[in-house]
């Protein structure tokens, strides 16, 4: 069965690619059909007759629920697949009870702000609408708001979820198993099964499937591999991004924040920096920001920034004396519907976040990947019960039709156009957001995306250009990135590491990363052009690293140690040249807190 | 040829090793903080007993694998989601505490009970495997008393090797001094409490898991809450082993340097 060094086959009915919350939405609703009262097959496998459908998932973490982010969701989707669901058997979930938009003030003076922003600021402060630098506004968009939802632990969600579907004994979830490609069926563009990343010697397995379900997340290697063999719909393009990074923090006590606040925050540590506090039950609370693709920092660390945010005044008085449980970090797909592949061909269909299916109006993408799971799940029940095949028209006809006649795609839309005017400027972003929020979509502000900026062009106003080249020499030659040296001296303060909340990058890795990466597998980043990687001179890559795992190499092609990488696939869309590839591997994060 | 063996291996979950632990006082007793959150792995050292034993079987033809294991039941359900990618095997569930401040003597009652239950098992081809410090935080204990309740009175403990021999299984046991010791026993029963063996960690194979999982899922649905209440127990203290840290990069150090320094480090405790 093994170690023969032969590749080997395994044919299954529907092999699913990455659990994510789309897939687990597509399980949760697909294993509700799958078998009659009385315990016999309600549809028929075809691959292993007088069985149920032969139903896997393949996921690449060493768990389930590993790696994946926590949220503030509405959670409409996820309701209407389990109506019964309680939430408060789901550790860390809290209902939302209070929701505010809190904009931040530059406590240290080392914020790039615009003028428009400056000026806000000194009518803040003028007017001591404040209170520990933080201006509660009063108003929430009702785009924005959750009313009605809940604060998860996607962790914690997932795990509980997988445990579900799993206990229903007609799906298999595996966890640790990364897919390394969906090969082509028998017709052009269309997708026959799956292989199994290769463990050592040990070619991986081909799953020949009739379905092949695509919910990998943004940047998961077989679902921007099928953008690559497929193209994108004309008008369609991934080119707006985000990173995500959180801490989960044991709040000290005694608890001031109930279960279920949640605070949205603009303006610090940079005007294009968002970021973010939930509370969960337990006097816990997840902390984090999202930088985005339009903030042009060629050392654009989230790290450092996360840092910044936390021991901003405004949340330091209610995080000073807590207690790092765990950090991660995850790329999000920001271009929305617009981003938005092939959604079928014969033999498969895309699913989640890599779908295209993240609401940038309101920030919310769980709820929204889950549901087009969900419906996918409806029209391959339709289809297997029909004894149709899952072919590009059958599924046009179901799926694709489904979704279109959603709350997701009709939100979606929507949202279409709601951030572009952030290329442009974070005022007109903010307007250009609001336009769209409450006039449904009618108006918006519009902007196209500009390439990150030079080192010396992005600091040229704190730093001299001599110094930049040598703090960023001097970096390149000790092996390490150079976010730090330039943030300093561009006037951001210390850290003041305390052991507890704040610490140095590679020990947060050791006390909240949780990171492993198994034996046996290939590294998953590998750069595939090193002469471009050689001229390439502000190596985003490197800066942009969550986990620190991409340093300056011999030769100037990055170094990467996969011991250290958290997958959250930044350098991928950082990278100018698109010059790395980013494949599926075991590993990563051990945390279901995130 | 060999007579082929029964293989049971007595083995639960712990806390995925990477995770933070922190002993808390909870109404039953102590408790680590949130474990019902974190993480859950197959305890290591019955995790190199699984699969010694699957490559014990796979070398004698007609042997079979069984893992006895009494832990929650919902977080044994994901471990095995893991675990069973590896080796062929046949799962006994037990619904009950894995916490590690569960009375070891009553942990070995209800495994002893799980074992003589298997329909079929034949006690003169039984070798009952298990971690040398499973289900005990380190005390040895457990699987000890598993195989006594059995009536099993070949035991070895910390064994590192099992090779089938002419007149019966020579084990190597660990001693002090990375030594061993080498027993012959001449066959079944027998209670071999691995150390960490030899075998590198299985790769997953999906159709392992394919199979086993269709045993897996009843035998959970199965699973019975195990007698295990560990009245009458007292903690008189729990912590957590020190942990101490500290980071230096230092390239091109001759490996004496290194020895002379860990050395120091050593004596300063």
């Amino acid at each position: 069965m093994s170690g023969d060094g032969e590749r080997q086959a395994m044919d299954v009915d529907i092999a699913c690619v990455g659990f994510g919350p789309a897939t687990a939405g597509f399980l949760t609703e697909l294993s509700k059909s799958l078998m009659n009262p009385d315990g016999s097959p309600a549809i028929e496998s075809r691959v292993m007759p007088g069985m149920p459908l032969q139903v896997v998932c393949y996921e690449r973490a060493d768990d389930v629920g590993f790696g994946v982010s926590g949220v503030v969701t509405r959670a409409r989707g996820i309701r209407a697949s389990l109506p019964d669901l309680d939430f408060s058997r789901i550790p860390m979930a809290a209902a939302v009870v209070d929701e505010k938009v809190v904009y931040l003030l530059d406590p240290v003076g080392a914020s790039r702000r615009s003028l428009s922003l400056r000026m806000i600021d000194r009518t803040v402060r003028t007017l001591r609408l404040d209170r520990d630098l933080g201006w509660e506004l009063p108003y929430v968009p009702p785009f924005l708001r959750k009313d009605g939802g809940v604060v998860l632990s996607m962790g914690q969600f997932m795990q509980h979820v997988a445990g579900e579907i799993s206990s229903s004994g007609v799906v298999q979830i595996w966890p640790g198993m990364p897919v390394a490609e969906a090969f082509p069926g028998a017709t052009e563009g269309s997708v026959g099964g799956i292989r199994l990343t290769d463990q050592g010697a040990e070619p991986g397995m081909d799953i020949h499937a009739a379905l092949t379900v695509i919910g990998d997340g943004p940047v998961g290697a077989v679902g921007r591999q099928l953008d690559e063999r497929l193209g994108m719909p004309k008008g369609h393009r991934h080119r707006e991004w985000a990173l995500g990074m959180k801490f989960v923090v044991d709040l000290p006590e005694p608890a001031e924040l109930a279960p279920g606040t949640v605070w949205h925050t603009i303006g610090y540590p940079e005007p294009e920096i968002f970021g973010f506090l939930y509370v969960h039950p337990g006097n816990v609370a997840s902390v984090g920001i999202f930088v985005p693709s339009w903030f042009r920092s060629p050392v654009r660390t989230a790290y450092r920034y996360l840092q910044h945010y936390v021991t901003h005044p405004y949340l330091w008085r209610r995080l000073k004396g807590g207690k790092l449980r765990s950090w991660g970090a995850k790329s999000l797909e920001e271009s929305g519907r617009r981003g938005e592949p092939f959604l079928v061909g014969d033999g498969f269909a895309r699913i989640g976040e890599g779908s295209g299916s993240t609401n940038v109006l309101t920030g919310s993408g769980v709820d929204e990947a889950w549901t087009t799971g969900a419906l996918l799940a409806q029209a391959a029940v339709r289809l297997a019960r029909d004894c149709r095949p899952f072919t590009r028209e059958n599924l046009e006809r179901t799926y694709v039709t489904l979704r279109r006649s959603s709350w997701v795609e009709r939100d979606s839309r929507i949202a279409e156009k709601s951030r572009d005017g952030f290329h442009r400027g974070v005022v007109r972003g903010m307007v250009g957001m609001a336009l769209a929020g409450l006039t449904r979509g009618r108006l918006s502000l519009g902007g196209e995306p500009r390439p990150v900026a030079g080192t010396e062009e992005f600091f040229a106003r704190k730093i001299a250009a001599a110094e930049v080249r040598r703090i960023v020499g001097e970096c390149r030659a000790k092996g390490t990135s150079s976010h730090d040296a330039l943030m300093d001296a561009s006037g951001w303060p210390a850290i003041p590491f305390d052991g507890q909340l704040l610490f140095s990058q590679q020990d947060a890795l050791l006390v909240g990363g949780k990171v492993q990466a198994p034996a046996g597998f290939a590294d998953h980043v590998q750069f595939r052009r090193r002469d471009l990687c050689e001229a390439c001179d502000v190596k985003l890559c490197i800066e942009m690293c969550s986990g620190q795992a991409i340093a300056p190499g011999s030769g100037g092609v990055p170094a990467f140690d996969r011991e250290k990488c958290v997958y959250c696939g930044a350098c991928v869309w950082n990278c100018p040249h698109a010059a790395i590839a980013f494949q599926a591997g075991a590993g990563g994060l051990h945390s279901t807190e995130n | 040829m060999t007579t082929p063996f029964q293989i049971v291996v007595c083995g639960s979950i712990v806390p995925d090793p990477l995770q933070t632990l922190e002993p808390v006082t909870a109404p039953g007793g102590p408790a680590l903080k949130n474990e019902m959150m974190l993480p859950a792995v197959l305890d290591p050292w019955a995790g190199h007993a699984l699969f010694e034993a699957a490559h014990l079987a796979q070398r004698v033809a007609g042997s079979k694998v069984w893992l006895v294991a009494m832990a929650p039941k919902a977080k044994l359900q994901q471990v095995m989601m893991t675990v069973a990618q590896k080796v062929p095997f046949e799962l006994i569930a037990l619904d009950g505490p894995a916490s590690g401040f569960t009375d070891s003597f009553e942990t070995a009652a209800a495994l002893a009970l799980a074992v003589a239950a298997i329909p079929g098992l034949d006690r003169s081809r039984l070798l009952l495997f298990g971690g040398w410090e499973s289900a005990s935080r380190g005390a040895g204990s457990t699987l000890q008393m598993v195989g006594e309740r059995l009536g099993i009175g070949e035991q070895f403990q910390g064994v590192d090797q099992l090779t089938v021999v002419d007149g019966g299984i020579e084990i190597l046991e660990r001693i002090e001094g990375g030594k061993h010791q080498v027993s012959i026993c001449t066959g079944p029963p027998a209670v071999l409490g691995w150390a960490t063996g030899h075998l590198p960690e299985p790769r997953n194979n999906p159709q392992v898991g394919m199979v086993n999982m269709r045993g897996i899922m009843p035998s959970l649905q199965r699973a019975k809450a195990a007698p295990v209440k560990s009245e009458g127990l007292s903690f008189t203290a729990v912590n957590l082993p020190k942990q101490q840290r500290a980071t230096r990069v230092v390239k091109d150090m001759p490996v004496a340097g290194i020895a002379r320094e860990i050395v120091a480090w050593i004596g300063e405790e």
